[in-house]
């Protein structure tokens, strides 16, 4: 159990100190790695609760392609300098949303603390984590039967969202604006590519035969010797 | 000592969830915005995690799993949208941005 705490603790630090640096870091990159931060240290959780799985999924997906996305986009867009933070257009945003946290976090700490450390609720008959099973197959279990409708959507979902992704970057108006290649697109390029070698092998055949013709007159002359 | 139980990660993920907030309602810049929503998204998954081995219940793991998988599809499709309007406005902010238009 003091392992345990002492996990938790470590864990409950780097998390709380990492989104604090999301929140109040003024360059937008140190912002992202502060969010990776959190990100590793709610896959250290999920894993000390044995969602094995999902710490896996948590990495990958998370700190390996979400917010790889995040820094691309930083560096693309040339936004990593810091934010200017001395206009203030709404009047009284910062103490209305000081407030609105203070409420957030004491309604929800006096709901969690007034009742103890019991957790209320029913207990799952349908789907108990009995420890027989690895977490990975209990979880595929749930998904590939009670939750398959859901598991189909969203793999719709994720097509949708990467058709407009494509449709959202790329510029408006025409499909290829060919002002920025002035030597052509590659497509241009390649069809002049393909023409060229086309020539050339016309030019090689017409060469092929005239080579072709004086074997021709020599076997005609065999045939006439003959 | 005090033993570690679930009302241990439930107050965790309610300080992330209430830092994130902030954050959302604080900052301009919109790429900071959307990393505090992921903030929040996660301390909800942190939540459903915790319920889901206090009620020995694999369901609550299975929906982190959409939730996650929600949150890349609105990453994608929303850092598009950031993209497309900065180009058109280097250096704007959510509040250049209140119209819905690019």
């Amino acid at each position: 159990m003091k392992v345990e705490m002492f996990t938790f603790l470590l864990t409950a630090a780097i998390c709380l100190a990492g989104s604090a640096g999301v929140v109040l870091l003024r360059n937008p990159v140190h912002n992202a790695l502060s969010l990776v931060a959190t990100l590793f240290g709610v896959a250290v959780l999920f894993i000390q609760q044995g969602a094995y799985f999902l710490a896996a999924i948590q990495v990958i997906v998370y700190a390996g392609a979400i917010v790889i996305l995040f820094l691309f986009v930083i560096m693309l867009l040339g936004v990593d300098k810091a934010e200017g933070l001395h206009s203030e257009p709404i009047l009284g945003q910062r103490p209305a949303a000081i407030a609105a946290a203070v409420a957030i976090l004491g309604l929800s700490l006096t709901a969690l603390l007034s009742v103890g450390s019991r957790v209320t609720g029913q207990a799952s008959t349908l789907a108990a984590i009995d420890g027989s099973e690895p977490n990975v197959n209990a979880l595929a279990k749930v998904l590939f039967t009670d939750y398959v409708f859901a598991f189909e959507i969203t793999s719709v979902l994720l097509t949708v969202a990467v058709v407009g992704a494509v449709v959202l970057s790329r510029k408006a108006g025409l499909a290829i604006d060919v002002d920025e290649f002035p030597e052509g697109t590659s497509s241009d390029l390649l069809q002049a590519k393909r023409d060229a070698a086309a020539e050339e092998l016309e030019v090689a055949e017409e060469v092929a035969t005239d080579d072709e013709t004086p074997e021709g007159e020599a076997e005609t002359t065999e045939e006439a010797l003959r | 000592m005090l033993a570690l139980n679930e009302t241990w990660y439930l107050v965790l993920a309610a300080m992330i969830f209430t830092i994130g907030s902030v954050g959302l309602l604080t900052r301009k810049n919109p790429l900071v915005m959307f990393m505090c929503v992921e903030l929040m998204l996660n301390a909800v998954n942190l939540t459903f995690v915790t319920f889901s081995k206090a009620l020995d219940d694999i369901a609550g793991q299975a929906i982190v799993f959409f939730v996650m998988v929600v949150a890349a599809a609105e990453v994608v499709v929303g850092l598009g949208i950031i993209v497309a309007i900065m180009r058109r406005r280097q250096g704007a902010d959510a509040d250049d941005i209140s119209l819905m238009r690019g």
